[in-house]
């Protein structure tokens, strides 16, 4: 039944995407994120591109016109870390818990012995657990069914990375509609996505978290060599030994940036330290502990994808089982870890983590906003940071003259959670958002 | 506001950075024991120690009438604030450092730091003949993972020999491989193989840094993390801390040294030491046992409690270690042990948990006694320490205190309110979460 109802709305997407080549939305209220609001204005659209914006634009006659009173514009939403397009990645493996962390899982040991497993790893050499060469924008995919999902909810872009492996991938900025996957593809690669995962038996290396931190930092160090011996060969070859071709070093290299996980202040700490001495420009995602650890971010500079699914207490726990303090709080504080982030002056942004729905998102950045972040830095933190920070803010995030035509237009303010988004643009293609379904059963009956 | 408050601190800081602890029985280790004495503590470090000493005006008082004074105590052997300690699947895993995964917030630090400890040898597990390398801390609560390094010690690396490295006793999962080694023998084949591998890595960056010197055409040789740790034991710049348990696989592991040149700079658990104690003295390996400890597995049968006496007597130098959170906490009761079994001495008792493992880890002129000039890490207790009554009150390290049993005693109280609150309050958010879950409660149904 579930697959019938998605499969209708993909093909209602679909149907109501019309491209014309110019659209005004007239007398709307304006959120650029970049500047100002502006509370009555119009935003000008022309083949795939923002052509104007500002409280009074004129208009050619060839301009699809939207009346946009009662209406807002904002940029268009970006989640910061996601595997949108590439649906057989799972929603981003979450940094180890933030408690508990260790022990393996059924899965990895299903790894270590199913009949298709890899033969155990011995060493670095065997780079186990790495596809750093994958690219995110090579194996997009048009058909992932959460696409048309989340751009329902206002989602214009995703920060989109393979996930599976300690050297998973690179990722890509990819615009949230498209018929060929090429079309989606606004910037690739954008960084490398490791994980600090681990074989977690003694058969395969590495088993343990030092296993990987040292097997990443072999990894770097080769890659160093390769280059520094490829450059040499390719200036004289004559009398030196031909550098082997490796791709795993290949897509180290082609990195511009690593993406670290960090959800403890005793990761952040050991990631930051890490990232310097590596030498590579880093982006930390997690966070959990962002609400005591904000000093420390700001000190190191440290970017910081924030995971919106706050941590919660297991439902399948011991019911009498005594918690720490710790623990304890870290729950009741996750959520107010974004404000400490803006208000030390932390560059931060929003990703789903493992959020399904562009519903549950906005709730969780909400409890955020209820903790004290402020509306402003919340939008921004879903626009123009994660575009910032991924170096394509001269092209997303804002609306300003010249970016990509990625808005969303809703019936009021984008955090209540009564607002529905009228329209979507993605590269200037207009949506209009179906409805989602009535549930069976009729809520006004619960209240009775 | 806040700015105000942080000059006055800083300004309090820097008017009184001299502490004296007074009336105390200072049990000095290496300088006899001082009774009714007093220690000025001068920017962290030891300033005075004595019966007669100049307190400045101003100085922070710890009264200790009637208490007694002893160095930090040191563990040799532990495996706490740590996220990992194995890296077992291979089986040399030199490559792999506990500095990596220190976990700074481990709760273990504050209740070794409670039972004195101030100091501790960070090892890697004993699943490896050659295992990861070896971190010195000192249990600085509060401070990050690079605040919990000892400044300056030498680094370590983990050996093991016997039946963890060989595994003969571990079950195999269906289908994985077995690991090598599986022998005793292997073992020692596997650590002369990482060696024969450490040299020719050793000799190649030689053959490189000549080419360089000729201004020749030469890429560099690619950095090997495992061999690299190797090469540095080859070179007298990292210590080999080794596990092990049988005389025969001790003399093994120092006959394998001498051949290839290096030092094993202590034994570790080394519960047959006491047979073969001359050989670990020529050699020069401390030794660093347990009190007590036997009969937990088929290689500790042979184990007595009398050896860390008799290895003393042999001219070992020899510590106690805990490698255990729990132990770590009463060391001192385990010093006292040695007094009922082989007669040592109170000092040399002490020793084995303060001056002799600061010797082992080579940072014996910054702690381990209490002499001017070392840093002012040092355990209060209410008895003496090599009683089973004594409890320790404070604990400093670098002349701050880290410990303090009537601010923790007092603060438990806040601490569990807290804590209820934070209960209370995530009860009252489901609460108030509940009735807007999706329909399916069948109480809220209408009938």
């Amino acid at each position: 039944m579930t697959k019938v109802i998605g499969l209708t709305l993909a093909c209602a997407c679909l149907a109501v995407a019309e491209a014309p080549s110019a659209v005004a939305i007239k007398d709307a209220r304006i959120v650029p994120v970049s500047g100002p609001v502006i509370e009555k204005g119009t935003v000008v659209i022309r083949d795939g591109l923002i052509e104007a914006v500002g409280p009074s634009v004129t208009i050619a006659p060839d301009v699809w016109v939207v009346d946009g009173t009662g209406l807002t514009v904002y940029p268009g939403l970006i989640d910061a870390l996601s595997t949108l397009g590439l649906p057989d990645m799972a929603p981003p493996a979450a940094p180890a818990p933030a408690r508990g962390a260790g022990g393996r899982t059924a899965a990895a040991v299903a790894a270590t012995l199913g009949p298709n497993a890899p033969p155990p790893s011995r060493g670095p050499e065997d780079r186990p657990a790495t596809t750093s060469w994958a690219k995110a924008e090579d194996l997009i995919q048009t058909s992932d069914r959460r696409i048309g999902t989340f751009r329902n909810g206002g989602f214009t872009t995703a920060a989109t990375f393979p996930n599976k492996g300690i050297f998973a991938g690179q990722g890509a900025i990819v615009d949230l509609a498209g018929e060929k996957p090429g079309q989606m593809v606004v910037a690739g690669p954008v960084g490398q996505y490791v994980s600090m995962s681990t074989s977690g038996s003694f058969g395969n290396f590495p088993g343990s978290l030092m296993g990987t931190i040292a097997y990443i930092r072999q990894v770097y160090l080769d890659a160093g060599q390769y280059k520094a011996a490829r450059s040499m060969y390719a200036k004289n070859a004559r009398g030196l030994a031909r550098p082997e071709y490796d791709r795993t070093l290949e897509g180290i290299i082609e990195s511009p940036r690593v993406l670290l996980p960090a959800n403890r202040t005793v990761e952040m700490v050991r990631m930051i330290r890490f990232a310097n001495e590596l030498k590579q420009p880093f982006v930390l995602y997690g966070g959990n502990e962002a609400y005591r650890s904000a000093d420390l971010l700001k000190q190191a500079n440290a970017p910081v994808l924030v995971d919106l699914k706050w941590p919660e207490k297991s439902r399948d726990g011991d019911p009498d089982e005594v918690e720490t303090h710790r623990t304890l709080e870290l729950r009741a504080k996750a959520p107010s870890g974004p404000s400490e982030l803006a208000k030390a002056g932390v560059r931060f942004a929003f990703y789903t983590g493992g959020l399904t729905t562009p519903k549950e998102t906005m709730r969780a950045v909400k409890k955020a906003m209820d903790a004290g972040l402020k509306q402003e830095d919340a939008l921004r933190a879903m626009t123009l940071s994660p575009a910032e920070i991924y170096g394509v803010a001269d092209r997303l995030g804002s609306i300003e003259k010249g970016k990509i035509a990625n808005l969303v237009v809703t019936n009021g303010d984008l955090f209540h959670d009564k607002t529905v988004v009228k329209y979507v643009f993605v590269d200037g293609v207009k949506f209009e958002p179906v409805e989602e379904p009535a549930p069976t059963t009729p809520r006004t009956r619960e209240g009775q | 506001m806040r700015h105000f408050v942080a000059v006055l601190f800083a300004v309090a800081a820097a008017a009184a950075p001299v502490t004296v602890i007074q009336n105390a029985t200072i049990l000095t280790i290496t300088k006899g024991t001082v009774k009714n004495g007093s220690i000025v503590i001068r920017d962290g470090k030891i300033a005075e120690v004595g019966d007669k000493v100049s307190a400045p005006a101003g100085a922070q008082i710890i009264d200790a009438g009637g208490q007694f004074v002893m160095p930090g105590i040191i563990d040799c052997h532990s495996h706490i604030a740590a996220e990992s300690i194995n890296e077992g699947s291979v089986s040399v895993s030199s490559m792999v450092g506990i500095e990596d995964v220190l976990n700074s917030e481990d709760i273990a630090i504050y209740r070794a730091l409670a039972g004195g400890v101030t100091t501790a040898n960070i090892l890697h597990g004993s699943a490896n003949s050659i295992g990861g390398k070896c971190s010195v801390i000192k249990t600085r609560w509060g401070k990050d993972a690079s605040g919990l390094i000892f400044e300056g010690s030498t680094p370590g690396i983990k050996f093991a020999l016997g039946e963890n490295p060989k595994r003969s006793g571990a079950s195999t999962i269906p289908g994985m491989r077995a690991r090598y080694p599986a022998t005793r023998m292997g073992v020692e084949d596997v650590i002369r193989e990482a060696f024969n591998d450490a040299k020719v890595y050793q000799a190649s960056w030689r053959v490189y840094r000549e080419k360089v010197k000729r201004h020749e055409n030469a890429i560099p040789p690619r950095r090997d993390l495992k061999l690299e740790p190797l090469v540095e034991v080859l070179e007298g710049k990292r210590f080999v801390h080794a596990h092990c348990y049988r005389a025969d696989e001790i003399l093994m592991l120092l006959r394998v040294a001498d051949d290839y040149g290096f030092k094993i700079r202590t034994l570790q658990h080394v519960l047959e030491g006491y047979k073969v104690a001359k050989e670990i003295a020529a050699h020069g390996a401390g030794a660093s046992t347990f009190s007590d400890w036997w009969s937990y597995k088929i290689e500790a049968y042979d184990a007595i409690p009398f050896n860390a006496a008799i290895m003393t007597r042999k001219g070992v130098l020899v510590s106690l270690n805990s490698d255990d959170a729990e132990l770590m906490r009463r060391l001192n009761t385990e010093a006292a042990k040695t007094l009922k079994y082989g007669g040592l001495s109170e000092t040399e008792a002490l020793s084995l948990i303060t001056i002799n493992p600061a010797k082992q880890l080579a940072v014996d002129t910054r702690v381990g006694s209490i002499e001017v000039g070392k840093d002012a890490d040092l355990a209060i207790f209410d008895k003496h320490p090599l009683s089973n009554y004594a409890k320790v009150q404070k604990v400093l390290i670098d002349g701050t205190v880290y410990f303090d049993r009537d601010k923790e005693q007092s603060e438990q109280v806040q601490k569990d309110a807290r804590k209820k609150a934070l209960i209370e309050k995530e009860k009252q958010q489901q609460r108030d979460e509940a009735p807007r879950r999706p329909a399916g409660a069948p109480a809220r149904r209408p009938a």
